[in-house]
């Protein structure tokens, strides 16, 4: 079952599914994944590889596999397997338009008393500027397993930010994901207003309803989206008077700012508004929840 | 090219012409028809902005026409100043260094996952191995055994602003290459025949090196061994006299 264990679990576990019937999918490691990856190292030693504690090499290394016509899951943990090799998901990954999907395991402050090194804040802001890049962001464990089928059925580059362990199960079945919809949770046909959250934030803005911060708000999960998906927005923000953005991510440059860009023709008369990490988690060191609660969320 | 279209670059280009020449003409398994056909053998040039020399070698065997050249810079053509893989028979798009090799690997990785008999090669300046992804690479390609990879230093000792010993000294190549578990052969970058035979001198088990030992501006008086070549692109009159000086080695020889 997924959720007990969290959103890791949950990734690997449906990994080595798809790995029986889809030969081409490869798991390259960035020297991590200590206890979760062995089971997959251990069905699929030939497809399984350990690229060392060189995220540059790893990364341009996945394109070269890619290329060749695997699907391959470049595996790290927060800013590892992006910013260290920024440049080459965007030249090598992102602009070959080849099926590698970025891996990163502590999206927004899951190790949040590793310190700074280790918090991903500034994830969505570099993914989203690329422009053949799907942003996979799944909301609890049961959206994980839906993100990797798709990614899976629809090769191409994706960033997978996956939280760590523990994460809570908000569905309780495998949803269907779609680049750019939203995924209903809770609420009425009827509703004016809307929290739309992405990534591990899901949880948390359920939360804010169960305690009545946010009355007669559905609930929305946008776990897939990117530049290309800014299109599908305005139109699913029509039935809405009121729309609040939620995200484990710095404000800036992240999923909120996109959402905005995506209405920024003027047209929608919905007020949005954002929830999202402030500046005050940057150096700060503490228990997920002590951060997020920080930062805002 | 380089001169209609304003570029830079030109002695990047002429120093490695030779080593293209040799591996388009001898040791690549490369059908110009089908350029991406599954059982090619795999070229990646890391030194993008070396692109007019593959450029004109990828035209001359046919993968595209001779004409297309002359649109080499130019507003919206699809051959860029930097080597680009919307060009019939470029694998892959480079400009920035030290992503060619470890690309590279990639590819030799995945003809070993596939048992296939195709083989990869790349081909490096000597200024980019200041970077330390090809130090990663290095070290990943051999500790999986790719000796279906083939790297080639273009090693004219000069880089963008200085000589390499003056910038990041690379010495002793040879030593700290073989100490990467390589194979590491030294060659005559411009003599065809030692080329040809050095790149076929791979060790099972082991990825092979080629250190090319090159003159920048090759074959161009005024061009050669010169800094300032990295940058500037010929007038008319330079233009008239590269030619001329090519005309004669090439009399000559």
């Amino acid at each position: 079952m997924p959720g007990r264990k969290g959103m890791r679990d949950a990734f690997l576990n449906e990994l080595l599914a798809l790995a029986e019937v889809q030969p081409n999918v490869v798991l390259v490691v960035g020297d991590l994944g200590f206890g979760v990856v062995e089971p997959f190292a251990d069905r699929f030693p030939e497809r399984f590889f350990n690229a060392g504690v060189a995220e540059q090499n790893m990364m341009s290394l996945c394109a070269g596999l890619a290329s060749e016509g695997c699907h391959v899951f470049a595996y790290s943990i927060a800013n590892f397997p992006t910013f260290r090799c920024a440049e080459q998901i965007r030249n090598d990954v992102d602009y070959h338009n080849l099926p590698v999907t970025i891996v990163s395991v502590g999206g927004g402050v899951a190790y949040g008393n590793l310190g700074y090194s280790h918090h991903a804040l500034q994830d969505y802001a570099l993914m989203r500027v690329l422009p053949n890049m799907l942003i996979a962001a799944p909301g609890d464990p049961w959206e994980t397993r839906a993100c990797l089928r798709y990614l899976i059925d629809n090769p191409g580059p994706s960033y997978l930010r996956l939280g760590k362990s523990g994460e809570a199960s908000v569905h309780s079945h495998v949803p269907e994901v779609s680049p750019g919809q939203w995924l209903k949770v809770q609420g009425q046909p009827e509703s004016t207003s809307a929290i739309v959250t992405t990534g591990a934030t899901l949880a948390i803005a359920q939360a804010w309803l169960a305690r009545g911060e946010y009355p007669e708000h559905n609930l929305y999960s946008l776990p897939l989206w990117g530049m290309r998906q800014k299109q599908y927005q305005a139109a699913q923000v029509e039935q809405f008077q009121r729309v609040v953005t939620a995200e484990d991510h710095i404000a800036d440059a992240g999923f909120g700012s996109w959402f905005r860009e995506a209405l920024h023709d003027g047209r929608s008369s919905c007020e949005v508004s954002s929830r999202a990490l402030s500046a005050e988690v940057f150096g700060k060191v503490g228990a997920q929840s002590t951060l997020n609660a920080l930062g805002g969320l | 090219m380089v001169h209609r279209a304003r570029a830079s670059h030109i002695g990047s280009a002429l120093s490695i012409a030779d080593i293209l020449a040799v591996l388009y003409a001898r040791v690549l398994r490369f059908d110009p028809a089908q350029p991406a056909a599954p059982d090619r053998d795999r070229f990646v040039l890391s030194k993008g902005h070396a692109c007019v020399a593959l450029y004109a070698a990828l035209a001359e065997i046919g993968c595209f026409p001779v004409k297309e050249l002359d649109e080499y810079g130019q507003d919206f053509s699809r051959l860029m100043n930097h080597v680009s893989h919307h060009v019939p028979g470029v694998e892959f798009s480079t400009g920035s260094l030290g992503h060619g090799l470890p690309f590279a690997a990639g590819k030799a990785l995945a003809g070993k996952i596939a048992k296939q008999p195709w083989q990869v090669f790349v081909l490096l300046s000597d200024g980019e191995m200041d970077e330390g992804s090809n130090w990663e690479a290095l070290m990943f390609a051999a500790h999986h055994g790719l000796d279906n990879l083939t790297a080639i230093i273009d090693y004219n000792k000069l880089q963008s602003l200085d000589t390499v010993d003056n910038t990041l000294g690379l010495e002793p190549l040879r030593e700290k290459l073989a100490a990467f578990n390589w194979s590491v052969v030294e060659a005559d970058g411009h003599d065809h025949d030692a080329l040809e035979s050095a790149i076929g001198s791979g060790s099972p088990g082991l990825p092979l090196v080629v250190i090319a030992h090159t003159v920048k501006g090759k074959g161009v008086s005024f061009m050669e061994n010169e800094v300032l070549w990295h940058y500037r692109n010929p007038d008319d009159g330079l233009l008239d006299r590269a030619l001329k000086d090519i005309a004669g080695s090439q009399r000559d020889a």
